[in-house]
């Protein structure tokens, strides 16, 4: 067990670092790379600009540099927002709960709803509702999330009034109702695709382990069908979906900054292009690492779970 | 195409069995019949429509479909909402299916390197595939946008920069398990280059998840194509695309609602079209089902 997480957490060291180098290159493909705030300044001179890059160490060499942002980056200081001058961190950490939370609600309904419909279709293959669940998986993939919010919008809360049409909260009304109020069209909306996907793992792990033998020789010991599902091939079948949820984080999060935009949640997503249409390249550059630290976080969770789980892989 | 149609070598390729298989699927011949309509809607429907896209008719703003010879309505310029969908078809298909065709290249190149070489050359380029595949796409993909000078061009690039990755691990894989084969063997005995090995021996037999990947990357291509361009960062206006026909359709949503609807459902309809057709491949060529 200690060598598998030495070795896992050695690997995600590595992506670690290959993710920070492209990182850095992105930010130094900005016009005007780290200083592209002044360079849009009609007061500033080119003397000026390169009196302030040599100021700020950008006249050296770009491995230097790299180590240098590199280091800063390690030890928390992620440079500061143009916009109002505070730390990235604190302007990240101030929208990553909205994020978490939207996240999360999605996920558990995704779970929810996914797992129910994977297993359904495998212990009934090829029936209508199995059909019907594949088909529609596939249309669930392929409508846009973004336009699915905008329908979502216009039945539920322009058309029926049920939901809010966005934000997270009514201004003056924090109570745990009012957040759910809010909460309920986006999660939806941004958990469509998930259930699509998680049905369509789900039915094929289950496939996978139903056939297997140690399912027969239960059924043989004379364990009700039902028994048989619920202890010997959910429990197994759920194994894999772990690393699945590991994997679909990227997918996740992009999902969410979509819905946030349209749904003027304030979230991680919805910074992301606030601070892309004011040119505010600290907090992008931070949150384009931040998110690819916290997917290397959660397949690294993922994998740690599963080896806890799993004696194969602990043993292994 | 060889791998393919050797098993059919006496008949002719469109009698093999992949090609009847892949015409027996239902839903992928649905999708082939949308999309070959779709496509030629965009290209000859222009010309047919009474209005041109970018005529500007600030009386006409705002009309519901179907008024007049306005089929869809117009949009909040009084643009024709048929003319727009249908020249918008033309940039959204085309970036899509040019951001397959460069991703797939990038995506195999680095995949084919990576399995036939192996070694170290083979980790380094497949932690560079996961490190990639560790960014949300669309972060990295806005960001880019954003970054650099959006036209059409550029987004497809962009686009093939930020989905590569999927297919480089599929072919990756594939070619690892061809790599110790004996027509491979044979090829080094007698002393063929490595270029010429990886690229005209083994790519031709990894074809079949090859194309799988590139139709399901189209359909991927084209959703990212309209969320760049829903927020803002993509297809520039006046040019139309199917994206940023719905930037402002949100603040439109209560008195207009088609604006929204018609492009989301046209978007809806090209992308589960080459879902299915990805889909009937799959079945068609015996690709291993690990794909939701």
């Amino acid at each position: 067990m200690l060598g598998f997480l030495l070795n896992r957490l050695w690997q995600s060291a590595v992506l670690l670092v290959i993710v920070s180098i492209i990182g850095f290159l992105v930010l130094n493909l900005i016009p005007g790379g780290p200083l592209s705030q002044f360079a849009l300044d009609p007061g500033m001179t080119q003397d000026d600009i390169d009196r302030i890059a040599a100021q700020m160490g950008l006249d050296r060499p770009l491995l230097v540099q790299y180590f240098d942002w590199a280091w800063k980056l390690l030890q928390g200081d992620w440079g500061h927002s143009f916009r109002d001058g505070s730390p990235v961190l604190d302007v990240i950490r101030r929208h990553l709960f909205a994020t978490l939370l939207l996240m999360g609600s999605s996920t558990a309904i995704a779970i929810g709803l996914g797992t129910w419909i994977g297993i359904r279709g495998a212990t009934h293959r090829y029936s209508t509702f199995d059909y019907s669940a594949t088909i529609g998986a596939m249309i669930a993939l392929s409508i846009p999330t973004f336009w699915f919010g905008l329908v979502g919008i216009y039945v539920f809360s322009l058309r029926l009034g049920w939901v809010p049409a966005g934000n997270m909260y009514t201004i003056g009304d924090q109570s745990f109702l009012n957040y759910l109020h809010h909460l309920i069209l986006p999660s939806v909306v941004l958990a469509l695709v998930n259930i699509a996907v998680w049905s369509r793992y789900m039915r094929s792990a289950t496939l996978d382990v139903i056939s297997q033998d140690f399912v027969n020789t239960a059924r043989a010991k004379g364990v009700s069908e039902r028994r048989v599902l619920m202890k010997h091939v959910v429990g197994n079948a759920l194994l894999p979906m772990i690393t699945l949820a590991g994997m679909q984080l990227p997918s996740l999060l992009s999902g969410a900054l979509v819905t946030e935009t349209v749904f003027t949640w304030p979230g991680m997503g919805r910074l992301f292009l606030d601070s892309l249409g004011y040119s505010d390249y600290p907090v992008v550059m931070g949150l384009l690492m931040f998110s690819a630290i916290l997917v290397l976080l959660g397949n690294l969770i993922a994998d740690i779970i599963v080896a806890l789980v799993d004696p194969r892989i602990r043993l292994g | 195409m060889t791998a393919i149609t050797d098993s059919a070598d006496a008949t002719r390729w469109w009698q093999s069995r992949a090609v009847r298989r892949f015409r027996n699927h239902k839903l992928a011949m649905i999708g082939m019949v949308m999309i070959v309509a779709l496509t030629l809607a965009c290209v000859f429907g222009p010309y047919l429509l009474p209005h041109d896209s970018l005529n500007i008719n600030l009386i006409a703003r705002f009309s519901p479909p179907l008024t007049g010879d306005h089929y869809l309505g117009t949009d909040p310029l009084g643009r024709d909402i048929a003319a727009r969908l249908l020249m918008a078809g033309r940039i959204s298909l085309l970036v899509g299916f040019f951001a397959m065709v460069l991703s797939t290249v990038i995506g195999a190149a680095i995949g084919v390197i990576a399995g036939y070489r192996g070694g170290w050359v083979g980790a380094a380029l497949m932690r560079m595939t996961d490190a990639f595949l560790s960014y949300p796409s669309i972060f990295l993909l806005l960001a880019l946008a954003a970054l650099l000078k959006p036209s059409p061009v550029m987004i497809t690039i962009i686009i093939a920069v930020t989905s590569w990755m999927e297919i480089a691990r599929i072919v990756e894989a594939e070619v690892r398990s061809l790599r110790e084969r004996e027509f491979v063997q044979a090829g080094r005995m007698l002393g063929l280059s490595g270029t010429h090995i990886m690229f005209r021996e083994i790519l031709p037999n990894a074809m079949g998840p090859i194309i799988v990947a590139a139709t399901l990357t189209v359909a991927r291509a084209i959703l990212l194509e309209a969320y760049v361009s829903f927020l803002g960062y993509g297809i520039q206006p006046p040019l139309p695309s199917w994206g940023n026909m719905l930037n402002g359709a949100q603040q439109y949503l209560a008195t207009a609602p088609w604006l929204a609807i018609i492009p989301g459902i046209t978007i809806t309809i090209a992308v589960t079209s080459f879902n299915f057709i990805g889909d009937g491949l799959r079945d068609a060529l015996d690709v291993r089902n690990d794909h939701p």
